[in-house]
């Protein structure tokens, strides 16, 4: 199947990765020769099965609720783009 | 030195036929001299690598050495360093550098082992060639012009090249099986749930799998008793009991029923290819082992289930990656959006990205049963396939790729030629099992690798059975040219 321009920028909003004017048509032939080979899956008669969600069929642990981890803030934000104060800095959300 | 297997440094350093400092100068030497040719590291840590060494010397002197004391090894760039820059091979992380340690990591400094430094990969582990790295392709030991497979690339040429006994990998599609065959070492990939995936950054949640690259089985096994833990900090890791994985490496391997599917030996797959992986089977019908006729027919399915399952989990995985909390920033970003979609536009390379998309577009509204759900349920099938196989047989073995190390740029524009790379080793990952690719034969000068696959937990019989192989064979030992 192919892909139109459309749902190429459909998913580039959702992804949140800028997608080149340059590079949109390129980008939907490779997605569509992927999408070619995925699509062999809908001919497959899977009625009855079950989803498979662990090979071992394991569900998540549960623990008590109490704190395990000590507050490492400042060795977090050492390695962060840009910070003030404790707080991580991005671009003005709300004028 | 760097000839001797793990086995034997373990044994030259308890016996004081030379110490850890002189082991980690001689790999560190080695590696600044050989690693131009191949680019196999990323990051050398020589003077935390030295500093440990000198540990490890005196830990051995006072007679109280843990099982991999002063040995060196390298870790793969995708399991987290304190200190030491991790980047997954990725612009995105190439400046992030961890506060804390990946519990594999971990448990090789609590067994004492000497860090070299950390291996190049492809982008994320997004790859079977290496040649998605942000820092270059690894270049095959074995012919300079060919990909030494991924996307463990790094870890696997730095073993065949004698820049380190050992290494550690992932494999969430074949990264560890595909670039061991390729560079023609050993490399397993364990049950999903043996090893922990704490602070091994995430690819596809529900495949991804640490296990060790070594030269020998035998090396392999020693690697393994340190990576397998249980640990609380990774949800889906399994509480189970680890085994000493050398203890059972000399056991005999007669009456044991290896079971040979018929989809792996089918069109595709390379004619002296085959016959090399014949040839082994052969030997181990010599043994005493017996070989039984087996399909799995829903083999075909595994490649387009999981350029569903992976791209899909990827998706979710690497949404964190948003220039806020760490690694790479855009420059000048003009509100929040921008901030996010060029710092992931510019981070990420065109294979990720290319994911990210695929997997983005199978989860979306309208899409989510027809792809995830369906691919989640095709692999409930291939796991069946498995299931009644295991019930006749106690290992299934075939080809790890269908030919040997191909050329860089040669599977061309196609993305889905790079896919089919690894379609003797996904099912593997879909059904959780245990699977090790071992050297059984050179064509054209390049290695060939057996793949056996294991039943859940059954690493031990899989160790056993190779090392059986690797005592009647020498192919585990020969050596690229310029290696020596």
């Amino acid at each position: 199947m192919s892909i139109e321009r459309q749902e190429i920028e459909k998913l580039a909003t959702l992804s949140r990765i800028a997608i080149g004017e340059d590079t949109i048509t390129e980008v939907s032939q490779r997605l569509s020769s992927v999408l070619e080979l995925v699509d062999q899956l809908q001919a497959v008669n899977t009625d009855g099965v079950e989803a498979m969600s662990h090979p071992m069929k394991a569900t998540q642990r549960l623990r008590e609720d109490e704190v395990s981890e000590i507050n490492q803030r400042e060795a977090f934000q050492a390695i962060a783009p840009d910070t003030e104060e404790g707080l991580f800095l991005v671009p003005k959300v709300i004028e | 030195m760097h000839n001797l297997t793990i086995a034997e440094l373990v044994k030259g350093l308890q016996e004081k036929a030379f110490s850890s400092v002189e082991l980690t100068q001689h790999f560190l030497a080695r590696i600044a001299k050989l690693d131009a040719n191949y680019n196999a590291v990323i990051t050398v840590t020589a003077d935390q690598a030295l500093k440990a060494a000198a540990a490890a010397d005196k830990r051995l002197a006072a007679g109280d050495a843990p099982a991999l004391c002063g040995v060196p090894i390298l870790h793969k760039d995708i399991f987290c360093t304190d200190g030491v820059r991790t980047s997954c091979g990725s612009k995105m992380l190439d400046n992030f550098i961890p506060p804390y340690n990946a519990t594999v990591v971990e448990n090789f400094e609590q067994a004492g082992a000497v860090v070299l430094g950390k291996t190049n990969m492809d982008e994320f582990a997004m790859g079977s060639s290496n040649e998605t790295s942000f820092y270059g392709p690894v270049k095959n030991p074995w012919a300079s012009d060919s990909v030494p497979g991924g996307s463990s690339g790094g870890s696997a040429a730095a073993v065949a090249a004698r820049l380190a006994p050992g290494a550690t990998a992932t494999d969430t599609g074949g990264s560890i099986r595909q670039p061991a065959a390729l560079c023609g070492i050993t490399g397993l990939k364990p049950t999903y749930g043996r090893v922990s995936r704490w602070g091994m950054i995430a690819f596809a949640s529900s495949l991804d799998q640490g296990g060790p690259m070594a030269r020998t089985a035998e090396d392999c096994a020693i690697l393994l008793n340190c990576m397998a833990s249980y640990d609380d900090k990774d949800s889906t890791c399994i509480d189970r009991e680890v085994p000493d994985y050398s203890a059972t490496l000399n056991d005999g391997i007669k009456g044991l029923k290896i079971g040979v599917p018929l989809e792996y030996f089918s069109e595709g797959l390379d004619p002296e290819t085959e016959k090399a992986v014949r040839t082994a089977l052969a030997e181990f019908e010599a043994q005493g082992a017996e070989l039984v006729e087996i399909s799995l027919p829903n083999t075909g399915l595994s490649v387009p289930a999981y350029y569903v399952i992976a791209p899909a989990e990827a998706s979710a995985n690497l949404t964190r990656f948003d220039g806020v909390r760490y690694g790479y920033r855009c420059e000048n970003p003009s509100d929040l959006n921008d901030l996010y979609t060029r710092t992931r536009a510019e981070g990420f390379g065109d294979e990720v990205k290319r994911r990210i998309l695929i997997g983005t577009y199978c989860l979306s509204a309208g899409y989510y049963d027809a792809y995830y759900g369906k691919a989640q349920q095709v692999r409930q099938l291939i796991q069946q396939d498995f299931e009644k196989a295991f019930q006749q047989v106690d290992v299934i073995m075939g080809p790890t790729t269908p030919s040997p190390a191909f050329k860089f740029g040669s599977k061309g524009d196609d993305p889905v030629a790079m896919y089919l790379e690894d379609i003797y080793t996904i099912a593997t990952n879909l059904a959780g099992l245990p699977g090790m690719s071992v050297p059984c034969g050179m064509v054209d000068e390049k290695p060939v690798g057996l793949q056996i696959i294991g039943n859940y937990f059954d690493e031990a019989r899989m160790l056993n059975t190779a090392h059986q192989f690797q005592q009647a064979t020498d192919w585990h030992t020969l050596t690229p040219e310029g290696i020596a």
